[in-house]
């Protein structure tokens, strides 16, 4: 086990920048998400820690080594593929076996090592099976035994879980961080699915084109997202072009054209000053809407008209025009959903807003 | 195929006049003249030979083709193909001009002055070889191209990570799943090698015969077609007991999925 450190690490391949002058630390036992659209240099990240692409400037620490020059096969971490890479030609046994072999452990141990692991990903009994004989789920458990059978400093994943169907996605989403909890190895994940990484994650570091866009809990980055990328890519976020007319310690004023002029004290509010256009995001799911006027609890109204209604079963997605603005609000169905071109009145607490930057 | 045995029991009395008959002279003949067996044993070895250098120069260019990140692959294909185009006759001939006592070699090397004489190079063993590696060469590339093109690319940098060099991370991963099409392949280059005579015939000398020239030398030559029968039926069953060999080790599909 071991933190994992990036300092100014930078990755072109010809003219383009995969990842800008990267300064991540992957504390010692947590797990970890790089969560991001494709190309956003997060899966060039996972390849650099694991040495199968080498930084063009900055270093890698593991422990407390400079990694920068150490081959890939001295590295001792797990790396578990978005599409298993197990060894087609070998059994599961040969398969969980193979990073021991080059380890120079006994076979004794060997055997014993490889039967913990399947009781680990609770696969026992496959061992003399071949790769293809496993379903998607039972490859994607051994491709996990292989990779800490070693018992590796870090454990790196990336998108294993793209590959399964939904059900098996969300069973397996579980299982394997009740699987990292239990062996309690510093984890480095890498997804573009948003839900995974809240549901998975001790911290997440968002990127883009690059570079990373905002690094905090889960919770964090959904609830008080730093930028209008981060406000989109996880969940649906309304944007609101305002003006900062007031400024004060405990936050701003902002005049908008929906809301009129409302409080807002969440956010980047550092040196706002009154004049300052701002953007505003509110999560769809925050904003409520009702037949008869919001009471005091909102700390800013408006009003509108339902434009058209998304039916989702559980929830339903509306978007209500106002004026030139439109907002996109999911609601929990409660007795009978608005209906088309229904005039409604649209609330949203003060800590559901916040400040970003453009 | 059955008149080609049928015919081999026929009786060959004067240059191409044949006795409609059934008996065995043409087969012990075959049997007991060591002209023969040596014949066959010198056709065994040139194709194992022959295999074994087009298996090692084969596997380097196509692991080559099939790893690069050029973005033109089908280019060094087609450079594979290309080949093809020319009849395999002028290909071999071609060498006489390059190994040749008037060759591009011997041209070069006089003219730099290293030797006075030109060295005498054709019509070995050597240019035979050269001669079969250069015609059959694609054969072998393909086979083992189409066997590594479908290997999964994170294989190698899975069992790097588990602590493999690179060498080791090839022999335990891209070397064994290989082996179907580096098999099939060497199945080709050896049956074609063991039935030619055409290169012996250009680029080689007088003792630098294989099976198939006895019987060129048997039907065109002597014109004794039923023994010319006997030895192409002989050398239809010799290979035809390789492949069966082959296809008990390997499986013949791989054959099919290199063609298709």
């Amino acid at each position: 086990m071991a933190r994992v450190e990036l300092r100014g690490v930078t990755k072109a391949f010809g003219l383009v920048r995969a990842v800008q002058k990267a300064d991540i630390t992957f504390e010692e036992g947590s797990f970890t998400t790089l969560l991001g659209p494709s190309g956003c240099g997060k899966t060039t990240i996972l390849r650099m820690i694991s040495g199968l692409e080498s930084p063009t400037s900055g270093d890698i620490l593991i422990g407390d080594q400079r990694v920068n020059e150490i081959p890939i096969h001295k590295r001792n971490l797990g790396l578990v593929f978005q599409n298993y890479a197990l060894f087609p030609h070998k059994t599961i046994a040969e398969n969980i076996a193979f990073g021991l072999k080059y380890r120079s452990v006994e076979k004794s141990e060997m055997q014993e090592r490889v039967k913990n692991a399947l009781e680990v990903v609770r696969l026992p009994g496959v061992e003399d099976r071949y790769p293809a004989q496993l379903s998607g789920g039972q490859q994607q458990r051994i491709a996990l035994a292989r990779a800490i059978v070693i018992e590796p400093s870090v454990l790196l994943l990336d998108e294993p879980l793209s590959a399964l169907d939904a059900n098996l996605r969300e069973e397996m989403r579980v299982e394997l961080t009740a699987i990292q909890h239990r062996i309690g190895v510093t984890t480095i994940f890498v997804t573009h699915d948003q839900s995974e990484a809240l549901a998975m994650s001790d911290r997440i570091i968002v990127m883009s084109a690059g570079n990373v866009e905002q690094v905090g809990t889960p919770r964090e980055v959904y609830n008080a997202p730093r930028s209008e990328f981060v406000a989109n890519f996880l969940g649906a976020a309304n944007i609101l072009q305002g003006e900062v007319v007031d400024s004060g310690p405990d936050g701003v004023a902002v005049d908008n054209e929906v809301f009129g002029t409302f409080p807002v004290s969440n956010g980047d509010l550092d040196g706002l000053r009154p004049g300052d256009p701002v953007r505003v995001v509110m999560r769809a799911e925050k904003v409520k809407l009702s037949r008869a006027p919001h009471g005091d609890g909102m700390a800013a109204a408006g009003q509108g008209s339902v434009e058209a209604v998304d039916y989702q079963g559980q929830v339903v997605r509306y978007f209500i025009r106002s004026g030139e603005c439109q907002l996109q609000v999911i609601d929990m169905i409660e007795d009978r959903p608005f209906a088309v071109d229904e005039q409604v009145f649209v609330g949203v607490r003060g800590v559901d807003c916040s400040i970003v930057r453009s | 195929m059955s008149f080609i045995l049928v015919y081999s029991f026929y009786e060959n009395v004067d240059l191409a006049v044949d006795v409609a008959a059934f008996q065995f002279s043409n087969w012990r003949e075959l049997f007991t003249d060591d002209y023969y067996h040596y014949a066959i044993w010198k056709t065994l070895r040139m194709s194992i030979i022959v295999t074994a250098l087009a298996a090692v120069l084969g596997y380097i260019p196509a692991y080559f083709i099939a790893m690069t990140r050029f973005r033109h692959k089908w280019l060094l294909l087609l450079l594979l193909i290309l080949p093809f185009w020319v009849s395999f006759i002028i290909r071999t001939l071609s060498w006489i001009h390059i190994l040749g006592n008037q060759g591009a070699i011997n041209g070069v090397l006089q003219w730099l002055g290293i030797v006075e004489e030109p060295v005498a190079m054709m019509f070995t063993e050597l240019t035979v070889i050269i001669g079969f590696l250069h015609v059959f060469l694609p054969y072998m590339i393909l086979n083992i191209y189409v066997s590594l093109e479908g290997i999964d690319r994170n294989l190698e940098p899975a069992a790097r990570t588990l602590g493999c060099t690179p060498w080791q991370a090839f022999r335990e991963v891209t070397l064994p799943l290989s082996i179907p099409g580096l098999g099939a392949g060497c199945l080709l280059v050896f049956v074609l090698t063991a039935g030619s005579y055409v290169t012996p015939l250009i680029l080689g000398g007088p003792d630098d015969f294989l099976f198939g020239n006895l019987i060129y030398d048997a039907i065109i030559s002597e014109l004794n077609w039923p023994m010319g029968a006997t030895l192409s039926f002989a050398l239809l069953l010799l290979l035809g007991l390789v492949v069966v060999a082959y296809s008990r080790m390997m499986g013949l599909n791989q054959l099919y999925k290199a063609f298709s």
